[in-house]
């Protein structure tokens, strides 16, 4: 009752009257890419950023019939400086609404600034499932999936195949382990288990070598219908596609990925988000530039419905079952009052198409079938939403 | 059995002294239209059109149709009885869906890509003006007394209503996520409005703007997501609105005064847009994803076939076709 007359009160505005300008941040702690043994991979240079500066453009032109303004406030800081004190400054200035880039540790100590307790935080790039479960926030809302959605995306892709043998290659850096512990995790959850697993050993170059090391190290995994690659930075899971003892496909972090977004999505719409980023950043949209877009999109819905910028209002109309945002997945995107997580589903990828779209027919949930992904309400290990900020 | 059954009604209708009336559909995969006889129920004709054609209507006498082919940027009009292209209309960029005024010649046109409404003059083939709206533009209505105009964004949310005189926006009313399509009742006292992801239809009084009722829809075992308006038609004696609920693969049959949803009706998958049949007694629903077009009896409110087309049938028009 409250929503239809907000939107009455909006809904005559022929033209804005004084503007009001609501300011959203983007805060970016840059982060050095760690090497990889492939030259033709460079992080574009605005990762993330774009996907906000797209979104502020979008939400601008429905300020324009709606007579808000909105200034997105860029900082980012360079991998040596401090990150702490640059955030409390963007705080000090007035910044309420930030859209931040930056890893866990960083997230989570600008979560815990005094600062920030009534500010409302979308992280874009850190995809811990601690963050939405044992170290969640009450300020703090992820527009980009955790691992544990992508490897349950995966996990129902994989029992929609009926492929029921599995192997998997792991690597051993920090985020490969975290994504290979999930992938298991997953696994459990709908019923399938690996047959053979093996560590990534080389340290050689394999550009060359590939072809002659490959087949011996995959030569002694048990027979399995798919090959999982646990290689987050995308460092050595190129060199086993064809190259492997037994010719299987390849899922995970190679082959067939779930990814938040993906060039190749172009179903429900999606194309003309595309369209419209290729446009302007002259480069494929990658996951976390969907995540900035999808965070400034959910702030310009709520301001919009909601007609203020106060971050709890904000806050909870989008933990609200009201918000139903469009996100061109193909479903309406909205956040987990549990944790507050947004609700998406995940496309399966390869280079060069969808090949699926999770949550997958027959994973049923008594709500919603996007909470087939990722910690469910009864399993969360987050306790910060219990009650109010 | 249903074959037998089938067989039955085409016999039945062959019998019945109906014109060779035609629905005529886009597919939006394929490039091409697919002309439907109405009265057998078969593809007749498959004519190819520009790169992924999606809006389709014809000129008052049929003897021009028009479509927005919208990766070629332009608007075609084809001549329906060859179906050779005659010629292109300026359009403006990525073309989705258009209307066309009641005197026969403006053609409102949707450029989702540039967030504008460009106004085209359909026989001095010339851009009148184009008018700044809200970003991916889709939903396109027009009053029957042609004085009001109005474009839905899809990603503004808002229905943007154009004063035909001056080519002004009179109003900007908010509706709920990804409005898509935008039908005024018959007798122009009314704008229906539908939101594909907010899964609601906005009713507005057209003389105030003011908004009248929202209508949401729920099937027994369909997830509240999967329900999402898309394509309107109202019946041809205005008291129903058919309400095409895309991925929920249902047509919901909406009573236009109580705004309670009557009956849900089961077609194929990803229902977009409806056609009337010129003898306005059966309805035809493109259905995206299963490639086919569903025939439902009004009478009845019953499907009574499906029609074989190309891939991702989008958009419908009607044709009576003269004898």
């Amino acid at each position: 009752m409250a929503r239809i007359s907000v939107c009455l009160a909006l809904s005559l505005i022929a033209a804005p009257a004084a503007a009001e300008t609501i300011r959203i941040d983007w805060l970016e702690r840059q982060v050095t890419p760690p090497p990889v043994q492939s030259n033709m991979q460079a992080r574009p240079e605005r990762l993330g950023l774009d996907g906000a500066r797209l979104s502020v453009a979008d939400i601008a032109t429905t300020g324009r019939f709606t007579g808000m303004d909105y200034q997105l406030v860029e900082t980012v800081i360079p991998p040596e400086a401090p990150f702490l004190p640059a955030a409390e400054a963007a705080l000090a200035q007035g910044a309420r609404l930030l859209v931040v880039s930056a890893p866990a540790a960083d997230l989570l100590a600008l979560a815990d600034l005094p600062a920030a307790r009534d500010a409302l935080i979308l992280n874009t790039a850190a995809p811990e499932t601690s963050l939405r479960g044992a170290d969640c926030r009450a300020n703090l809302l992820h527009t980009l999936p955790s691992v544990a959605m992508r490897t349950d995306a995966l996990a129902q892709f994989i029992v929609t195949k009926r492929w029921t043998n599995l192997a998997m290659i792991a690597g051993t850096l920090p985020e490969d382990l975290a994504y290979a512990e999930a992938m298991r995790s997953s696994l459990t959850k709908f019923g399938l288990s690996l047959a053979g697993e093996k560590t990534w050993p080389f340290q050689s170059d394999l550009r060359r070598a590939a072809t002659t090391e490959v087949p011996l190290f995959t030569q002694d995994l048990p027979d399995h219908d798919l090959l999982l690659i646990a290689d987050e930075r995308g460092d050595f899971g190129r060199y086993v596609a064809y190259n492997t003892w037994l010719p299987r496909p390849l899922a995970g972090s190679e082959g067939a990925q779930p990814l938040g977004w993906s060039g190749v999505v172009e179903q429900n719409g999606a194309a003309q988000l595309q369209n419209r980023f290729r446009d302007t950043a002259g480069r494929e949209m990658a996951p976390a530039d969907f995540a900035a877009w999808a965070a400034i999109a959910a702030l310009g819905d709520a301001t919009t419905r909601t007609a203020t910028a106060d971050p709890a209002a904000l806050r909870s109309y989008l933990l609200s079952d009201r918000a139903r945002i469009a996100g061109f997945l193909g479903r309406p995107l909205s956040f987990r009052a549990w944790d507050g997580q947004m609700r998406q589903p995940i496309p399966i990828v390869t280079e060069r198409a969808v090949v699926g779209l999770a949550p997958f027919e027959g994973f049923l949930h008594a709500v919603n079938e996007l909470d087939t992904l990722g910690p469910d309400q009864p399993e969360t290990l987050c306790t910060a939403f219990q009650e109010g900020p | 059995m249903i074959r037998s059954i089938l067989m039955g009604t085409a016999l039945s209708l062959s019998l019945a002294p109906a014109l060779a009336d035609e629905i005529w559909v886009t597919n939006e995969i394929d490039d091409t239209v697919s002309v439907i006889d109405a009265r057998t129920l078969e593809v007749k004709a498959t004519y190819p059109t520009g790169e992924r054609p999606r809006g389709i209507t014809f000129s008052k006498d049929f003897k021009r149709l028009y479509i927005c082919a919208s990766d070629s940027d332009a608007v075609q009009v084809m001549d329906p009885d060859t179906g050779q292209i005659l010629h292109d209309l300026p359009s403006g960029e990525d073309p989705e869906q258009f209307v066309l005024a009641p005197d026969d010649r403006l053609l409102y046109i949707a450029n989702e890509d540039d967030a504008i409404t460009t106004v085209v003059d359909t026989e001095s083939r010339t851009v009148v003006t184009q008018i700044d709206v809200g970003v991916e533009p889709e939903g396109m209505g027009i009053s029957p007394d042609g004085r009001i105009q109005v474009t839905t964004s899809e990603t503004t949310n808002m229905a943007h209503w154009i004063d035909t005189e001056t080519h002004k926006i009179i109003a900007n009313t908010l509706v709920d996520s990804r409005p898509r399509h935008a039908e005024f009742r018959p007798d122009g006292t009314e704008l229906w409005v539908s939101s594909e992801i907010g899964g609601t239809v906005t009713v507005f009084d057209t003389a105030t703007q003011a908004e009248k009722g929202r209508i949401g829809f729920a099937i027994t075992g369909i997830q509240p997501e999967k329900l999402q308006p898309v394509g309107m038609r109202f019946s041809p004696d205005g008291q129903r609105v058919f309400v095409a609920l895309g991925p929920a693969n249902h047509v919901a049959v909406v009573n236009a005064a109580t705004l309670e949803v009557e009956r849900y009706i089961l077609v194929g998958r990803r229902v977009w847009h409806m056609e009337l049949s010129p003898d306005q007694t059966r309805l035809f629903t493109t259905n995206g994803v299963s490639g086919d077009v569903t025939v439902i009896d009004l009478a009845s409110l019953e499907p009574i076939a499906t029609v074989k087309v190309g891939r991702f049938p989008w958009g419908a028009a009607a044709r009576p076709t003269p004898n």
